[in-house]
């Protein structure tokens, strides 16, 4: 196989992994928190693609700001949730949560689905998310390099805070065992809030992508990051930020490898394959690659 | 003296199951009491419920000038509450300094923060040298001792220790003591829970015994010694 090739697979595989990652990072940033799958967390993403979809059509507003009122939707979106659909039922059971979560994503989607169109809308995206760059023989979208570089940049960001920051400590802390964080002082609600606002925030970012990848947004189009994410959280382990991140990139690299050796009757198994390798994987390894400390005791 | 704690007929349910029936006891200001009580007497009940852990079915917890009963643990731990819990809690992944950090989370004042450092370097130097390592990788008991600077650093008004020298080896278990004299001579208030309950009553002002979740006796440390057998409390008398 030749240099040019390899190159060419392996930027756009960062860039799928760079998503991924996006992707996992927001549901797991709940999930440590609260052990909460939050089924929601896709139609954060949909709900940040439809702003983005309104402001780039009927707005003449720049495309920073749009960009900028589109995640921070996100964020507040995700604020808000918790705010009234899981913190009511939080100490009660994991399962009231589970439905609510549940609750939340189809009150979205109909909202998604009554109030704009059932139907798919195009998004107005600046021309450079359609353009490539050339480098020799290859040729690399730029959105793929505008993917690559700005989840370096929100994971830089995302490892100052948790690492560096009182906070972040703080939540580190509370993923880890959330009674005994809250022994030492540590507000659940303030964690908690902050968890949700991540998440939501990097659903809004991941809108952008993701609807720049198919350059349309529809009501169900949460689905589909919503199930990579599990997976790659699945794969990564479920208690590790960086194993989400890992599992992200892990799944981006196995899909894009079955695209290119499946001989072509059988891509359209693609999926099926990826199935089959994950679960044997989980067999082998059930906690994923980053096992994470968790601690299962809940006290009170 | 001035009464730093007082629990007036507290009932705990875990479910429709009560734990604890009614128990009364008082700390005052620079008090070592000790709680002792066979396995499932209810005295992590107790402590959790104090913390703030654990809703009370009723019954007040009075801390200082409020009642504090079923405020949530952020709010107990703010007000002045430090629990050092059973399993000692520490947070694995999380550095000694990170781990002591969480401890005066909402609280942080860089100098005394500093100061209470070095006083913890000089209480426990293994939390120096280990500082920037990951607490799950401490041995035992020095993880108790992490988990009691952590406790520590907020300079609590009332410091609960549930079992500190549970599973640890004897040089631990004589360290911890100590420790707890030492506290005990700076005058902080501290309420413990011991399973070595001859030597927790000796170096404590009072003691109380709890059986099945109400308190059986309780008074200074003579008292509790001829009034029972320390030992049968643990053999299951
Ligand atoms: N989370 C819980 N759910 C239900 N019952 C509980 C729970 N925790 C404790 N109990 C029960 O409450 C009673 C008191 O338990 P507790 O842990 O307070 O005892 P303890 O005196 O601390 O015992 P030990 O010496 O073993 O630590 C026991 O009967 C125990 O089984
Ligand atoms: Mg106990």
């Amino acid at each position: 196989m030749n240099f040019n090739i390899i190159l060419e697979f392996s930027i756009n595989t960062l860039a799928l992994g760079s998503l991924y990652a996006l992707i996992s990072l927001g549901l797991v940033f709940v999930f440590g928190i609260m052990q909460l799958v939050n089924f929601a967390y896709g139609e954060y993403i949909m709900f940040s693609g439809y702003l983005l979809y309104f402001l780039g059509v009927f707005t003449n507003l720049p495309w920073f700001l749009v960009f900028a009122i589109s995640i921070l939707g996100g964020a507040i979106i995700g604020f808000l949730s918790e705010l009234v659909a899981f913190r009511p039922f939080r100490g009660r059971s994991l399962e009231a949560l589970f439905v609510s979560s549940f609750a939340v994503s189809l009150i979205l989607q109909n909202t998604a689905v009554l109030s704009v169109s059932p139907r798919s809308k195009a998004v107005d995206l600046p021309a450079i998310f359609n353009e490539a760059v050339q480098f020799g023989e290859i040729t690399i979208p730029i959105r793929n390099l505008l993917t690559i570089a700005v989840t370096i940049i929100l994971l830089v960001g995302l490892l100052v805070l948790m690492k560096k920051t009182p906070l972040g400590i703080a939540m580190r802390a509370a993923s880890e065992n959330f009674p005994a964080a809250r022994l030492m002082g540590v507000p659940a609600n303030l964690v908690i809030s902050i968890a949700f606002i991540i998440s939501g925030f990097l659903a809004g970012v991941v809108a952008i992508f993701w609807s720049a990848r198919s350059g349309a947004v529809e009501p169900m189009m949460g689905q589909g990051p919503l199930l990579v994410g599990f997976i790659a959280v699945v794969i990564g382990g479920m208690y590790s930020l960086t194993g989400s991140v890992l599992g992200g990139f892990a799944y981006a690299v196995l899909a894009n490898l079955l695209s290119m050796f499946l001989p072509n009757e059988l891509l359209s198994f693609r999926d099926a394959f990826m199935f089959v390798i994950v679960i044997t994987f989980l067999v082998i390894r059930p906690q994923g690659l980053i096992k994470g400390t968790y601690t299962e005791e809940r006290v009170g | 003296m001035n009464e730093v704690l007082s629990v007036s007929d507290l009932i705990v349910k875990y479910g429709n199951v009560e734990a604890i029936h009614g128990i009364s006891l008082t700390i005052d200001q620079s008090e070592l009491i000790t709680i002792c009580g066979a396995n499932g007497a209810g005295k992590s009940t107790l402590l959790k419920t104090i913390a703030g852990l654990i809703r009370p079915a009723a019954g007040t917890i009075q801390f200082l000038d409020q009642d504090i009963a079923g405020k949530k643990p952020e709010d107990v731990h703010k007000l002045g509450v430090a629990l050092v819990p059973e399993a000692r809690e520490i947070f694995p992944s999380l550095t000694v300094a990170e781990n002591l950090r969480v401890g005066v989370f909402g609280q942080y004042h860089a100098k005394q923060y500093a100061e209470d450092l070095e006083d913890m370097f000089t209480l426990f130097p293994i939390l120096k040298t280990r500082y920037q390592q990951a607490g799950g990788l401490l041995s035992g008991g020095e993880q108790q001792m992490l988990a009691i600077a952590r406790g520590l650093v907020s300079r609590p008004q009332l410091l609960m220790l549930d079992e500190p020298t549970l599973g640890l080896s004897p040089t631990y278990v004589d360290q911890i003591f100590d420790l707890i004299t030492h506290l005990k001579q700076r005058k902080i208030t501290i309420l413990l829970v011991e399973q070595n309950a001859n030597r927790a009553i000796e170096i404590s002002d009072r003691a109380y015994l709890i059986k099945n979740g109400s308190v059986e006796f309780n008074g200074n440390a003579d008292e509790m010694q001829s009034k029972i057998d320390l030992e049968s409390i643990y053999l299951g008398g």
